[in-house]
């Protein structure tokens, strides 16, 4: 009878309504800050909320991919209204935060047509920056306390 | 200074960062982080084999 699929669809919409009354969480200080500083500065999110080793992995793995794109000449998209593929590759590559300013300020990833490995170094950019994405996200709920 | 890998070594090298970042991100504890971070490294680099000979016999 409990286990009844009546039963069931009743205990499921009740908790449904449970979780729609359940307070909006408090915006603060750091939850604000850890996803600014995470996007800025991939890993630096976690670290300043002392997930030393988090943070340190999350740091050396997506600066690295970004750098090893770079070092594989590939290319680093600007802002630009133009194919769809372009604009999604300015948000991946946006996402690196710090990174892609300094890039940007340094005029490096050109992208080099030249060398056949040029385009896994564009992919390896927009995907550090999309991870950067995750990182940022993970920060934020570790910050709301949603996550230890 | 240009970094040339080849395909494979570029591959496994982005299935080594993406599978940290997943691992790190997708689970709570440090012991389920490490199991999902070596789980998606096996489905990363298991589709690159399976990828590799798929297109092998794409071609012949």
């Amino acid at each position: 009878m409990a286990n009844s699929p009546v039963v069931k669809k009743v205990a499921k919409k009740t908790a449904a309504s449970a979780d729609a009354q359940k307070p909006a969480q408090p915006i603060t200080t750091m939850s604000v800050i850890a996803p600014a500083m995470a996007w800025l500065i991939p890993g630096a999110g976690h670290l300043i909320q002392k997930r030393w080793i988090r943070g340190v992995l999350l740091m050396a793995s997506i600066i690295s991919m970004f750098v090893f794109g770079l070092l594989m000449q590939g290319r680093v998209y600007r802002p630009n209204g133009g194919d769809i593929l372009d604009i999604l590759g300015f948000v991946g590559d946006v996402g690196a935060g710090g990174l892609y300013i300094v890039t940007r300020a340094m005029n490096w990833g050109p992208g080099a047509i030249a060398h056949a490995t040029a385009d896994y170094g564009t992919k390896y950019i927009i995907v550090a920056g999309l991870l950067n994405f995750i990182s940022v996200a993970d920060a934020y709920h570790i910050a709301i306390g949603k996550k230890p | 200074m240009t970094l040339e890998l080849s395909h494979f070594s570029a591959a496994l090298l982005f299935s080594v960062f993406a599978s940290v970042v997943f691992g790190i991100t997708q689970r709570n504890t440090a012991r389920d982080q490490i199991r999902y971070g070596l789980y998606c490294f096996a489905m990363f680099a298991g589709g690159i084999f399976v990828a590799g000979w798929v297109m092998w016999l794409l071609r012949h």
